[in-house]
């Protein structure tokens, strides 16, 4: 026979100005089991925790129930007094009587005694059949993965290789850098992007803890944290480690029909190619899809310049399988593709171009060397429209979000126009500034007071090619008047999107995504780097947009969180998970579908001699005890620990009955 | 054979008869059967549709329904009542109270079953370029036209006749196919300022002579339009537009299925060139066409 001790709290007044606690307390030394029962002004103080230490001694008490806050408040306070007191932590049940009664019925005391009493009498009843659970322990693999060479990931691996763990950095494209690298100056400070990241870049290929694999993808991920196990296709470089960076072969190419993603399109992008002068690693890669020997089987121009012999056809893609402890995910983002603003010219209008490709006119390593001239036809720029919210805060093209960085960007780019060309006019077209930041509003107003640049609010309603110039068309909302401008050049402030395959690639780890396809945190605000999938981090605008020093912070704060994990010899788990009877798992897989968290696995496993079935098994520590697989499994096989379905059906039981001898 | 319900509305039996008399001879030509609605009755543009949204609604309900009735979709030359069916419809359609009072007051179920489709649509998408093609006896070369498409058959975008709001190219790709060149421009779907035509003509001179002035400077020999509201600003008011802006304009404007009926062999009475207010013979002449 159980022997249960009750302790009603009276929270200052909290409880006790609303709940006749005394009454309470009788009323529980009625109840079958209840050794003693006991008031006290604050359980959670250290007197109050002696009185149940106390208690449990005088009266042999082995298990308790505590009417008080709820227990997201003090359950842990309460399992901590019962190890103290030699008993199990897991034989305390907590009746919230304050959140769920006296802060809510403070105007019918009466009842709200009544009300404390039965859910007091509901966690005697389930505490009587709670079991001694154990915590659990697994074992963790102490190399982190990070995906995405971006800011964020370069980030988030320095961090982690600094606390002195192994940290694997893959990057599809063939250099780190990311979106960063595309850009020329950053706001509000105007320091060279390049000059800011590339040391960063540098310290990633320098360190020892970190094995950088470019030109690589993830493609199956299995297993949980402390022990994920991923398959990464190293694709083939077609170049190979004797490669010194030379960039010979890169000169000599003579096949320049692709255009450079990397540069906007703008310029022409070689064969063999290296992203950008200060790309890590240095070495270039073939496409291809686009290079001539691998189309016809002539040319081969790069094999014999190669000073090293490094150049070389028969690599093949490569598939490696490695474990982790712990992911950070850093894929970022993509803008929004502007050829579906017909009132912009649909994207065939030449000189209307996206505020990366400025990024890249403008940038001296860029296709033009940082002459802004017009795509159409070289030719320098005078009158520049500027305009934002370009697939942000727009409905109708889905895209109700602001993508943050665009007034900032915006501003920064009509600044560094005149700076280059003082003779250049611009006009930003917005909806309003967002300028949200250290030093961003004081920016935007420098751009508008000492650049000159003039700010129109309003929308722009079209733009025509008139002759070789842009005729704008737009509102100025504030004298209500009609604009048309002349322009050389339209900027239009892109939004930003996740990448393009976003989704298929949240499904390797069964992330979940927002409607845009942006990953989901935890928790807005108290877990806002973790995901819903333990052990795997966001960092960066692959999670939502974002600027620069916030994709810092957040992969620094995704290190600080894989280093946590790593920091432990072996990793808790709490026992408070659902476990398979295997006996009568049918194998019908609904719990492996419906579990949010893929903490269950599907296995033929002997469950009598000679009985090879397909059964269910929890994944004890990818487990979060959310219940779902108990409610979904049609033949009562699952139950989840400290929730049983027995302690739960006897709680609404005794919820139905009426209260006795009070 | 394609049938399909024809509701040619007031301004073809009037001012545009020659919309509607080429719409007939293109059609029989091309051996579309238009079935024109033996009761049609106004299609409620403007003065039903800014009192009163059952009568907007209820009115063109009645050719919706006859023509769901014979299983045939709908169709209308004239954008103005193309846009009053079509909207009629998406509005019965969302508004299950407006469905009820609008089968109360037409004393018939409505089923939405009819499909509404501007004529452009029916004989440049549904009969198919390739299909004109293939009938064309006169190419049309040396023709530079610049296609005027109005605001509504292009807006709202869910009303849009399926094609790019704000750089539509039905008529563009029709031109091309009978060996005219369309002109690149982007007033195609600018105002032409009908809804002002009668209370405030100045404002309905000004865009008009925009559209004209942009045509005649992006090099087009002749407007060609598919609403008898738009022919009428560019056309009838063209000379006084000329004065005003001190620009000779002298830029004939034709209906698609005019320049189409050209390509297809017919003269300048079968289509009733003539009815125009800038003639467009001295041009067509000029090209070798008539």
């Amino acid at each position: 026979m159980a022997r249960i001790g009750v302790f009603v709290c009276h929270c200052g007044t909290n409880i006790s100005g609303v709940v006749d606690v005394s009454r309470v307390a009788k009323y529980a030394e009625s109840l079958p089991g209840v050794k003693v029962a006991v008031d006290y002004k604050f359980m959670c103080s250290d007197p109050g925790q002696n009185t149940i230490i106390d208690a449990i001694k005088t009266h042999n008490l082995d298990r308790i129930v505590v009417s008080a806050c709820s227990p997201r408040m003090h359950e842990l306070t309460f399992r901590n007094t019962l190890e103290r007191a030699g008993l199990n932590p897991y034989m305390v049940e907590m009746a919230n009587i304050r959140e769920h009664v006296s802060w809510v019925h403070s105007d019918n005391k009466e009842l709200a005694t009544e009300k404390a009493m039965k859910l007091m009498e509901m966690s005697v009843s389930k505490v009587r059949r709670s079991e001694v659970l154990t915590k659990m322990f697994a074992p963790i693999e102490k190399r982190a993965l990070v995906i995405g060479g971006g800011i964020a990931g370069i980030q988030a691996a320095l961090d982690i290789a600094a606390a002195g763990y192994k940290v694997v950095l893959v990057e599809k494209e063939s250099s780190i850098g990311g979106r960063m690298a595309q850009l020329d100056k950053t706001f509000p400070t105007l320091d060279c992007s390049a000059c800011i990241l590339t040391p960063k870049m540098v310290a990633v290929s320098q360190d020892k803890n970190i094995t950088l694999l470019t030109y690589a993808e993830v493609t199956e991920v299995s297993g949980f944290i402390g022990q994920f196990e991923v398959k990464i296709k190293k694709k083939a470089k077609s170049v190979n480690s004797k490669c010194i960076g030379c960039g010979v072969c890169v000169t000599k190419c003579p096949n320049k029909k692709s255009l450079s993603d990397f540069d906007g399109r703008l310029g022409p992008r070689k064969a063999i190619y290296t992203l950008f002068p200060q790309a890590v690693p240095n070495v270039p890669v073939i496409d291809r899809e686009t290079c001539t020997f691998f189309l016809t089987g002539k040319c081969k121009i790069c094999e014999k310049v190669c000073p090293t012999s490094a150049v070389d056809y028969t690599q093949q893609d490569e598939l490696i399988t490695e474990k982790f402890g712990a992911v950070v995910v850093a894929t970022g983002f993509d803008i929004y593709d502007h050829s579906s603003y017909g009132e912009y010219g649909y994207g065939e209008i030449k000189d209307v171009i996206s505020s990366l490709q400025f990024e890249r006119l403008i940038s001296s390593s860029g296709p033009t060397e940082g002459h802004v001239v017009r795509p159409s036809d070289q030719k320098e720029v005078k009158n520049v429209v500027f305009i934002q919210c370009v697939g942000s805060r727009d409905e109708s093209k889905k895209r109700p979000y602001c993508s943050r960085v665009c007034c900032m960007y915006t501003a920064k780019q009509a600044m560094l126009l005149k700076d280059h060309y003082p003779e250049t006019q611009s006009y930003v077209f917005y909806i309003d500034i967002r300028a949200a930041g250290k030093n961003y509003e004081e920016f935007v107003q420098r751009a508008q007071n000492d650049y000159g640049v003039v700010y129109l609010r309003g929308r722009v309603s079209k733009i025509y090619e008139r002759g070789n110039k842009l005729l704008v068309k737009g509102a100025d909302t504030l004298s209500g008047a009609q604009v048309e401008i002349e322009a050389d050049l339209v900027v239009l402030a892109n939004g930003l999107e996740p990448r393009k395959g976003a989704k298929e690639f949240s499904q390797l780890f069964h992330m979940s995504s927002d409607q845009y396809g942006f990953y989901n945190e935890l928790h807005p605000k108290l877990a806002p780097v973790e995901t819903a999938i333990s052990g795997v981090f966001v960092a960066g605008c692959c999670q939502s947009p974002k600027d620069i020093p916030d994709t810092v912070a957040m992969a620094s704060a995704t290190a600080a969180k894989v280093c946590a994990i790593f920091a432990k010899e072996k990793m808790e788990v709490e026992p408070l998970i659902a476990g398979v009877n295997q006996l009568t798992c049918s194998g019908c897989e609904t719990c492996y579908n419906v579990c949010p968290y893929s903490a269950i696995e599907m296995k033929d496993k002997e469950v009598k001699r000679g009985e090879v079935r397909h059964v269910a098994e929890v994944l004890e520590s990818v487990c979060k005890g959310c219940g779902v697989c108990v409610g979904a499994c049609y033949s009562k096989a699952v139950d989840l620990k400290g929730f049983s379905e027995r302690q739960i059906l006897s709680q609404v039981e005794t919820a139905t009955m009426p209260i006795t001898n009070s | 054979m394609l049938k399909v319900a024809y509701f040619p509305g007031c301004s073809l039996s009037s001012t545009a008869k020659e919309y509607d008399i080429s719409t007939r001879l293109v059609c029989e030509d091309l051996e579309i059967d238009l079935v024109e609605i033996p009761d049609w009755i106004c299609c409620g543009a403007t003065t039903a549709h800014i009192t009163s949204e059952l009568t907007a609604a209820a009115l063109p309900a009645k050719s919706l329904v006859w023509a769901e009735k014979q299983g045939l979709n709908i169709t209308s030359p004239c954008s103005a009542c193309f846009s009053r069916l079509k909207m009629a419809h998406l509005h019965i359609e969302k508004d299950p109270k407006l469905k009820k009072e609008v089968e109360e007051v037409i004393g018939e179920k409505y089923n939405g079953k009819t499909e509404v489709m501007h004529l452009t649509r029916i004989l440049i998408e549904q009969y198919g370029i390739e299909n004109i093609k293939a009938k064309i006896k006169k190419e049309l070369k040396g023709l530079k036209i610049a296609c005027y498409y109005g605001c509504l058959m292009t807006r709202p975008a869910e009303v849009c006749v399926n094609d790019r709001v704000e750089n539509p190219m039905l008529m563009d790709n029709l031109v091309k196919a009978l060996g005219a060149e369309p002109v690149k421009w982007y007033y195609k779907t600018e105002c032409c300022g009908a809804g002002f035509s009668l209370t405030k003509t100045e404002i309905a001179r000004k865009l008009s002579g925009d559209i004209l002035k942009e045509a005649k400077d992006c090099g087009a020999d002749l407007v060609m339009v598919a609403c008898p509201l738009c022919h009428s600003n560019l056309d009838a008011r063209q000379p006084e537009i000329a004065k005003l802006i001190k620009t000779e304009l002298n830029i004939p404007v034709l209906y698609f299925t005019q320049v189409l009926g050209l390509a297809l062999g017919y003269n300048s009475m079968d289509l009733m060139l003539n009815k125009h207010f800038i003639n467009p013979k001295p041009l067509l002449k000029a090209k070798g066409i008539l």
